[in-house]
């Protein structure tokens, strides 16, 4: 696959673009999980799908390409991810209520403009498993504009982020804006779903961001080296899913999500393994 | 006189139509290790919350060293463990210096970061607390007591001049509460930090208080320890809505 990435264009894109989501998901995904909001990425990646499929109507019906399926994507993730705010708000004691309702509702908007257009076939396969040929260079440069920003923007407000996700009221009650840190965050969460959705895919886009941060709380102590090691596990999984993908035509989505799981295997036996060559020796 | 910390006057405030304060009538005086008991559902919590400016009163005043709520700005002089900070995300990732630091998220600012000096500042607070052994230990993985101590290291990088604590030593063992009250007398008399503390733990509390305040939807009592404990079992019997013994931890 190496020579192929330096020969062809679209496969150099695909690469670049799975390095640029192995960091960011993951990344993000952190403050996710800790946070226990892993569903709320699953909604989002259904509603994105809805504004893929209304990007791509657009293209088929109407030649319209200003709302490439990308754009479509990111604009519905974003609405979607504010839905679930103020849905979070209204069910205060049921906050878990949001995810079913915008999940749902993504699925059916997508349903509804698939069967506006017809139908789209391949290219809807493509975007619910993710695809190794599906990325091109306008597509590359949005996703490396989104990286560039969300890895700022968590650089710049991570003590806050961390604070944030840790105590909630404690945060409040010492000056941290939280409202307005939490909205910043999930605005963040949506950029970076519709920018993995690409590869990996809307049906496995919240195991990007969730398996390797599942196998880095395994190992890590503390919450700055947990970060790092997902991000790590990450990388791990879309070069080594990308390449497999690649040689035995499989999805990436695919390929990818399986790298994770054997990631997550490995860090649960390894703790287990270090776990108990302690004991031996306390008892020894 | 002594100069008060908070002052509240004719407090009231109900929750959706369910009063739970009743012209409440406190003050904390500077320098006091105030004990604030009272039966389940008195509205310990929700003093403290009006305290904070987490909940507005429905009638009444509040001022905070000597300034109207409303006008207060110095929020970091308050510091404040809450009654649900055992019940955190045992599984969260972060060691106990991470959770200290995050003491100064506030007071650092927007788009700043740790500095040097922040950093001794933490590893002080750590020390204070008697847990530098396990700084860069997962919190998660300390014992409650442990844990509370941490909470309250994550206070004192502020350098609070008043610290609240809600009900600190739920679910710590008889030795290390009173290990627990000793840290905090220690921070009383030689930080000179004012101190509130939340606790069903009638017994232990008079030993270390200077002052009681009993609440129950309104204060049935507020004085010195040495009163309190000379109230009659029928005083407190009232007071609790049901019988109840002074446990006393003297052995
Ligand atoms: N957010 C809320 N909404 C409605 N009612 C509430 C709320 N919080 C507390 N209450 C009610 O207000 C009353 C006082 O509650 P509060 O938490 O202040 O009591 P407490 O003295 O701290 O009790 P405990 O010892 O159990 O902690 C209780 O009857 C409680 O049910
Ligand atoms: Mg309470």
């Amino acid at each position: 696959m190496l020579a192929d990435i330096i020969e062809y264009d679209f496969l150099r894109n695909t690469f670049l673009t799975g390095l640029l989501i192995g960091i960011i998901a993951p990344l993000l995904g952190t403050f996710i999980v800790v946070r226990r909001l892993s569903l709320i990425a699953d909604a989002l990646s259904h509603v994105t799908l809805a504004g893929i499929a209304f990007g791509l109507l657009l293209e088929k019906k109407f030649a319209a390409t200003i709302v490439t399926p990308l754009y479509g994507g990111m604009a519905f993730s974003v609405i979607g991810s504010i839905f679930i705010e103020k849905l979070r708000g209204v069910y205060k004691a049921y906050e878990e209520l949001a995810i079913p309702i915008i999940l749902s509702g993504g699925v059916g908007l997508s349903l509804i403009f698939i069967s506006l257009a017809d139908g789209f076939n391949t290219e809807l396969f493509n975007f619910l498993f993710g695809s190794v040929s599906a990325v091109s260079q306008k597509d590359f440069l949005s996703i490396l504009g989104i990286s560039i920003f969300v890895i700022i923007v968590i650089f710049l407000f991570y003590k806050e982020l961390f604070t944030l996700s840790f105590d909630e009221e404690h945060a409040s009650v010492s000056g941290i804006h939280a409202k307005r840190i939490h909205f910043l965050f999930i605005i963040l969460t949506a950029l970076v779903i519709a920018a993995s959705i690409r590869i990996v895919g809307v049906l496995l886009v919240s195991a990007l961001m969730t398996l390797p941060v599942a196998s880095a709380m395994r190992l890590a102590r503390g919450f700055k080296q947990t970060i790092i090691l997902s991000v790590i596990f990450g990388e791990l999984a879309v070069v080594l899913g990308l390449f497999s993908g690649y040689y035995f035509s499989i999805p990436p989505g695919g390929t990818i999500v399986l790298v994770s799981i054997i990631i997550l295997l490995l860090s649960i036996s390894a703790k287990r393994f270090t776990f108990n060559s302690k004991r031996e020796r306390e008892s020894a | 006189m002594t100069e008060s910390v908070v002052t509240m006057n004719k407090i009231h405030y109900a929750y959706d139509n369910k009063p739970v304060l009743s012209n409440v009538n406190f003050e904390i005086p500077r320098g006091a290790l105030m004990g604030l008991i009272g039966p389940n559902g008195g509205g310990k919590t929700t003093l403290i919350k009006l305290i904070l400016g987490l909940l507005k009163p429905d009638n009444g005043s509040i001022s905070l060293f000597g300034q109207p709520i409303n006008k207060f700005k110095e929020w970091n002089k308050i510091g404040f463990v809450s009654q649900k900070s055992n019940t955190f995300n045992k599984g969260f990732p972060a060691t106990v210096f991470e959770v200290v630091s995050m003491g100064l998220t506030a007071k650092i600012g927007y788009l700043k970061f740790l500095t040097k000096q922040h950093k001794e500042i933490i590893l002080q607070a750590i020390e204070q607390v008697g847990m530098s052994d396990y700084a860069h230990q997962n919190v998660g993985n300390l014992s409650g007591g442990q844990q509370q101590r941490v909470f309250i290291a994550r206070s004192l990088v502020n350098d609070p001049e008043l610290l609240i604590l809600d009900e600190p030593t739920v679910g710590v063992d008889h030795e290390n509460v009173q290990r627990f009250y000793d840290l905090l007398e220690r921070l009383n008399n030689k930080r000179n930090i004012t101190l509130l503390l939340v606790t069903h733990d009638t017994g232990i509390i008079t030993e270390h208080a200077t002052d009681i305040v009993c609440l129950n939807r309104t204060l049935h009592f507020h004085g010195d320890p040495k009163e309190y404990t000379s109230l009659t079992d029928r005083d407190l019997s009232n007071f609790y809505g049901h019988p109840v013994n002074v446990v006393s931890h003297d052995h």
